[in-house]
């Protein structure tokens, strides 16, 4: 397979012209007195008026190259009055620029940008719930993450949530007098049930459920058989949408004709929960976010922290963090490829496989942090603790020896199968075009043939000293997805042998761990290349120890963008293979 | 041909399938449920499908393994003298906040003393982090081995301080590395204490 594999080949975005801060200029001049720099203490990027914010966003992606919109979210400033829109956008080889909308609190209204970037569209609509933030002309703006109906905007300063006791952890309750209870005790669920006022339950129709219908496309074919389609719901439980994820599929006979992820199932509010805990607290948290890769969770939230406070690791924890990211990488493929399989109708066989050598991993990662799943290893300036005697032997002799051997019998149990190319060759093609301008990253982008791997562009940790490739392929469908993934375990391979030979000896944490640390105001972006693509935690700090702000970038939801236009045209049974093929776990979908 | 590569894929099955019993017979058939061979079997060096037969058989805890909380007592269990001071460090740590502590105070002068009164940590909502054993300054609360807590009655999730102790013993038991370096930690600090005493007479 490797002479198939180039690098630095294909479509590249195209390159930012100039850095950030002359794009920045560029704006500035082209919208004088529309666009200012933010010149808060510890902020970065432009704020941009809202009647010119479509013109600018045009102006950055046609222009300047920003051809890729990472995020969007909202920040609730309850003292100022003002609720902000936060975008960062990319170049192929730019940091990022930032941009922001500051509106009125009492009428928020912004221009939608899903005409420019089709990535903002999923965003814009959880920016909307969370925060209540109006987006004018986006093609549905609907509740995406709660309900249609719930009432209030959950991310807003002033909502509390059920068995809400204090703004901030520690709660007082606790110590020194600690009156136990339990929370459900303590607020009955009766006086726990909030209607909006003038609502009647007798009269209530939920039209939740058919405003979901009526987003969809039916289109009535010219000439031939006139059929009508149906709408099925693929979910919210089964088995083969990986988690309660629910898919409303409109159907012409067996062919796709629209369809609609429905999320939310999951969803738990981590950014709420996450600000109201301390930075440190939150790292066990996002090992719950996609629960099959809890280390590089950590890992991008750390170094988001780490940013902000301005603290450095030492060179074993760097390299600890590594080895940790990597081998979470070959689990997380493991598993996505073997489930993969599954969805095509192999039942059970690659995954029992698959499963051997994961526990093997597993094995390593609770020799280590103590859990298997729930890592919680990362800590600010550091690591929870090195590495203990004899851990390093054991991952040696499956990092050198078992499972480049393993990957190479996988790749003869599965690559040339008849059956699996037959049933994913050609299937949920995803253009490189279209893949950038949804957002799509990790292997589901590399494998529309963009070369575009966080470690590369824009190294994080200590990855820029390694060698290894960035795997690309080109025929964009779900058979090159699967060979990227192949491969990639191989490149991990090949950084773990080189971590684990290189790794220095030496303290593993600066400074003294705690439980809370004090953060300087201001905004931080953090992204990395977990093993699903482009996680980014958003953080704002006003100088306390807990995040005003809180905001994970969540891979897998961002990833569903295309799901739609990748299953356009195909029978229902591609469906599941398509979904399969992205790769996502529900708890980083629905937070 | 068309089908080559579903045999190819096939050979690597019944390699598999072959290697299973291989394994079984090189680790001893009957064998399976004594324990030393269970980590052989899910070593690196087994070539078979690996399957533990949960509950019968239960594989091994790594030292580092953490699941809810115990307070570490010295003495008789009669007698318990928890080496908790009531700090309350493990209580503002808890990222879910589940321990809830009293501290007690003397009876006399309404002073607050050393020790805890009542200690509660609700095991439904702990998530099992480890951070009130990783940032208890006193060594006094450690993470516990034993997973097997389900129960037909929540209520009973809900830990008190009886629940929660657990004898040194047990503790240098399940943790043994840990429980040594502390040791030697301890014997150093003594010590030093001793030196700089010493150190001190001389020099009056
Ligand atoms: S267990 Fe440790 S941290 Fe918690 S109150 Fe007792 S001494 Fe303090
Ligand atoms: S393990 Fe974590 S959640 Fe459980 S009591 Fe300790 S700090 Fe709290």
């Amino acid at each position: 397979m490797n002479e198939q594999v180039a690098e630095s080949e294909g479509v590249q975005l195209d390159a930012a012209v100039g850095s950030v801060e002359q794009a920045c200029q560029a704006l500035r001049e082209a919208f004088p007195g529309k666009v200012r720099p933010d010149e808060r203490e510890g902020y970065e990027g432009v704020i941009v008026d809202a009647d010119a914010l479509v013109s600018a966003a045009l102006l950055l992606r046609d222009e300047l190259g920003f051809r890729y919109l990472s995020s969007v979210t909202g920040v609730d400033y309850a003292n100022d009055g003002l609720l902000e829109s936060v975008y960062h956008a990319y170049g192929a080889e730019s940091g990022a620029l930032v941009f922001k909308v500051q509106v009125d609190r009492g009428n928020p209204e912004v221009p939608s940008l899903v005409s420019v970037w089709p990535s903002a569209n999923f965003q814009e609509r959880e920016s909307y719930d969370m925060y209540g933030i109006r987006y004018a002309g986006h093609p549905n703006l609907q509740r995406i993450l709660t309900w249609e109906g719930f009432a209030g905007h959950p991310m807003r300063k002033d909502w509390r949530e059920p068995y809400y006791e204090e703004d901030h952890k520690p709660f007082k309750t606790r110590h020194p007098d600690g009156g136990v209870f339990r929370a459900e005790d303590r607020t009955p669920f009766g006086r726990n049930v909030q209607y909006p006022p003038g609502f009647d339950p007798e009269k209530w129709e939920d039209t939740a459920q058919s405003s979901v219908y009526e987003g969809l496309m039916r289109e009535v074919k010219e000439g031939g058989l006139q059929t009508e389609c149906i709408t099925i719901n693929v979910g919210p439980q089964h088995p083969s949408t990986h988690g309660v994820l629910r898919v409303v599929v409109v159907l012409d006979g067996e062919e796709v004709v629209d369809l609609m992820p429905v999320l939310g199932y999951l969803h738990r509010n981590h950014e709420k929960i996450g600000e109201r805990c301390t930075f440190p607290q939150i790292i066990p948290y996002t090992d719950r976010l996609d629960y099959v890769c809890s280390m590089s969770n950590g890992l991008g939230y750390v170094l988001a922290v780490e940013k902000l406070v301005g603290v450095q690791p030492p060179e074993r924890a760097e390299y600890i963090r590594v080895i940790m990211a990597e081998l979470t990488r070959i689990v997380n493929h493991l598993m996505a490829i073997g489930f993969l399989w599954n969805d095509v109708g192999a039942y059970f066989t690659p995954v029992i496989y698959a499963f051997n050598e994961r526990e093997l991993i597993l094995d390593l990662f609770e020799m280590v942090s103590g859990s298997r799943m729930m890592c919680n290893y990362m800590r600010v300036g550091g690591v929870f603790e090195d590495l203990p005697t004899g851990w390093m032997e054991k991952a040696q002799a499956l990092v050198f020896d078992r499972l480049p051997r393993f990957v190479d019998e996988f790749h003869r149990l599965l690559t040339e199968n008849e059956i699996w190319r037959s049933r994913s060759m050609g299937v949920g093609i995803l253009p490189a075009e279209q893949a950038v301008a949804m957002g799509a990253t990790g292997p589901l982008l590399r494998a529309s043939g963009v070369p575009y791997d966080i470690r590369r562009v824009e190294p994080y940790s200590i990855y820029d000293r390694f060698d290894f490739d960035v795997v690309v392929r080109h025929n964009a469908d779900v058979y090159d997805r699967f060979l990227v993934r192949m491969e990639e375990m191989r490149q991990s391979l090949r950084i773990l042998r080189q971590a684990m030979s290189q790794i220095p000896a030496g303290p593993v944490q600066t400074g003294k761990k705690n439980w809370t640390i004090k953060a300087p105001a201001g905004e931080v972006y953090h992204r990395i290349e977990a093993p699903k693509g482009e996680l980014g935690f958003y953080l704002v700090s006003d100088g306390g120890s807990n995040p005003w702000r809180y905001h994970v970038r969540s891979t897998s939801m961002i990833n569903l963008t295309p799901l739609a236009e990748m299953c356009r045209g195909h029978k229902v049974a591609d469906v599941v293979v398509i979904l399969g093929s992205i790769d996502i776990t529900l708890g980083e979908v629905d937070r | 041909m068309y089908g080559l590569g579903i045999l190819k894929g096939l050979s690597v099955t019944m390699k598999h399938f072959v290697n299973t019993y291989v394994d079984d017979i090189k680790w001893g058939f009957g064998k399976r449920y004594t324990p030393g061979v269970l980590p052989a079997r899910q070593s690196a060096e087994a070539r078979g499908v690996f399957t533990v037969q949960y509950p019968e058989e239960v594989l091994p805890p790594q030292e580092r393994f953490r699941f809810v909380p115990f307070l570490v007592y010295e003495g008789t269990d009669e007698e318990r003298q928890y080496r908790c001071t009531a700090c309350g460090i493990c209580a503002k740590a808890c990222p879910p906040q589940c321990i809830w502590i009293v501290r007690a105070k003397d009876p006399e002068t309404g002073k607050p003393l050393r020790r805890p009164a009542e200690f509660y940590v609700d095991i439904d909502i702990c998530m099992n982090c480890g951070s009130c054993a990783e940032y208890c300054p006193f060594d006094a609360l450690k993470m516990d081995h034993d997973f097997e807590l389900a129960d037909h009655d929540r209520a009973k999730h809900i830990y008190d301080l009886q629940q929660l102790g657990q004898p040194v013993e047990y503790y240098a038991k399940i943790r043994p590395t840990y429980y040594a370096a502390e040791q030697e930690a301890k014997a150093a600090k003594a010590d030093r204490a001793a030196k700089a005493k010493a150190a001190r007479r001389e020099k009056k």
